[in-house]
């Protein structure tokens, strides 16, 4: 479908680009000012160029060494939870119930999780967890297994992989699921004449048309888990000493904690670089995929 | 659809898995501290309401879960009536700058709201929006928006562009083929994009706590009084815990039916 050639929809867009533009390029603008300037309270700002930003990319200053270590940590958990949660919800996606009142209570109890506020989530797991009062903590050491997150780091990061496992698998599990519904019954009908193994058509009809779908769900977990804070905050509240401080809880103690804006902001802006150059790449691959299935869509 | 063998066992063991912590939360919050405290029982010996009841009877409890109804159902009107001409345009047009704004719309909702906390914070004061549920609604609206653009947006494609011409040849006006044509086309879509902007502001708290303090308060924020000298008040903080489930829940059952379309955000 050839698109045409119409500035006036500019005013259809419109609306959209004043309330964004109102919530993303005024408080950016303000963060830019911040990241020059250093403030010792009362107001008083005072220029100090590239600074914050030196000291940010250097690991042997204070703020540098916290922020490398925090963005370590945050890639490493990134990639953990997308290695558990993409296999386990394809499988889970596999495993849905045919048809019946059983596929809409398999449904509604997958995204149900989806739905609890984060902290909410934090607190569930708190209680969960705990070696007095959760039933998870209590069971493992009746077990014989000496678990608590508040003092092992080993623990603390068990139960934060597990409860973002727990959150949102089922998100890349229904998006599998969506993607699998789409796959008309005479493509199962000719793999079933052509003898293909189960393997196969795994390999050759699942996963190549849920590869948009798995795209969307990859973008969607690693962005959201880059920038995670609400429920490791609620649950370890970044510890045991710095283990399990991600780079929003890094940043929120800089900015409300210490109230030190020049840093704050230095490292904000940095922090929204690495994302918008990860989100860049998705887009393109992304369109790039669509493009390829639809040529003439590309050429318009 | 084909399954795999021992789907059965492997959706019984994640649903058991997701249900375990839930059953949990909902058990503490029938038990009386004493019970939570000195003994580990796997459902409650001494039932009690009195967690929910403090809750219902005490308005500085449940007056924060009227503010975050308000400021998420305001979000939720803001963000799709910007968002449904906008993602008519993108669908049906091609104009000066479309695929960087697109972009530029996407790149926002992927922004951590933790950088936004702070500038947010001075942008409401100065306009004295702080504290009343508008600045929440706003401030919401920069990740609620660009995903309903894109959501909206691949409905929208879905609809025959000879519908739109059909409809102008008979005489429509572009206000009145839009909502007497293309809104009832696109009933469904907008109803997922209004479920993934409802889900999405009503369980962020970072900006809704930074973004108020005593009269539009959400309940996220409010739940975390039950920490008291005389130590947590668990019995309180689990049925806090378990109202917050329930609006979700209702909203998941009403569209049930179109979850598995709408998580592919009209795309497969």
């Amino acid at each position: 479908m050839d698109k045409i050639v119409n500035q006036k929809a500019w005013f259809l867009v419109l609306p959209v680009f004043l309330v964004v533009a109102f919530s993303a390029v005024l408080p950016l603008m303000t963060v830019v000012n911040y990241s020059m300037q250093d403030t010792f309270g009362n107001n008083q700002f005072f220029w100090n160029g590239v600074g914050w930003f030196k000291e940010l990319l250097d690991p042997s200053t204070d703020l540098g060494g916290r922020f490398l270590a925090s963005l370590g940590r945050n890639l490493f958990f990134s990639l953990v939870i997308l290695a558990i949660e993409v296999p386990l919800g394809i499988l889970v996606a596999l495993s849905m119930p045919r048809q019946g009142w059983t596929v809409a209570a398999c449904l509604v109890i997958l995204a149900l999780p989806l739905l609890i506020p984060w902290n909410v989530v934090g607190t569930i797991w708190q209680i969960f967890g705990r070696p007095d009062i959760g039933l998870l903590g209590y069971v493992l050491n009746a077990m014989g297994i000496d678990y608590n997150y508040v003092s092992n780091e080993i623990d603390a990061w068990v139960t934060v992989i597990v409860m973002d496992v727990w959150h949102w698998t089922s998100l890349v599990a229904l998006l599998c699921y969506a993607g699998l519904k789409s796959i008309p019954e005479a493509y199962y009908q000719a793999a079933q004449i052509d003898g293909a193994s189960r393997w196969a058509v795994f390999k050759a009809i699942q996963l190549p048309k849920m590869n948009r779908v798995l795209l969307i769900a990859v973008l969607l977990r690693f962005m959201d888990s880059f920038m995670i804070y609400t429920e490791p905050f609620v649950v370890t509240g970044g510890g045991p000493g710095n283990s399990t401080t991600f780079v929003s809880i890094e940043l929120v103690k800089i900015a409300l904690g210490q109230f030190d804006l020049g840093k704050a902001a230095a490292l904000s802006l940095v922090y929204n670089l690495i994302i918008l150059i990860v989100c860049w790449i998705f887009y393109t691959v992304m369109t790039n995929a669509g493009a390829e299935r639809k040529p003439q869509e590309g050429a318009a | 659809m084909h399954s795999i063998p021992g789907r059965r066992l492997i959706m019984g063991l994640f649903l058991i898995f997701l249900l375990l912590p839930i059953y949990w939360l909902v058990n503490m919050s029938f038990k009386t501290n004493a019970e939570i405290v000195s003994t580990m029982t796997l459902w409650p010996h001494t039932p009690t309401l009195q967690h929910y009841k403090r809750i219902f009877t005490d308005e500085s409890w449940y007056s924060g879960y009227i503010n975050s109804l308000e400021y998420v159902v305001l979000n939720t009107i803001i963000s799709i009536s910007v968002a449904l001409p906008a993602a008519y345009a993108f669908s049906r047009y091609r104009f000066l700058g479309d695929k960087h704004l697109f972009f530029w719309l996407l790149s926002n909702r992927m922004a951590p709201a933790a950088v936004y906390a702070l500038p947010f914070f001075n942008l409401y004061s100065a306009i004295g929006l702080f504290d009343t549920p508008w600045a929440v609604a706003l401030a919401h609206c920069i990740f609620n928006v660009p995903l309903a653009v894109w959501i909206l947006e691949g409905f929208v494609s879905g609809v025959p562009r000879e519908i739109d011409e059909t409809a102008f040849l008979d005489g429509y006006s572009f206000p009145r083929f839009f909502i007497k044509i293309l809104v009832p086309l696109i009933a469904s879509g907008i109803g997922v994009a209004a479920f993934f902007c409802f889900m999405f502001s009503w369980v962020e708290l970072l900006l809704a706590r930074t973004l108020t303090s005593v009269s539009a308060k959400p309940i996220a924020a409010i739940m975390t009084r039950t920490v008291s000298a005389s130590g947590m008040d668990w019995g309180l903080l689990a049925a806090a815990g378990v109202l917050t489930i329930i609006p979700g829940a209702l909203v998941i059952w009403f569209v049930r039916n179109y979850i598995a379309s709408g998580f592919a955000l009209g795309r497969v």
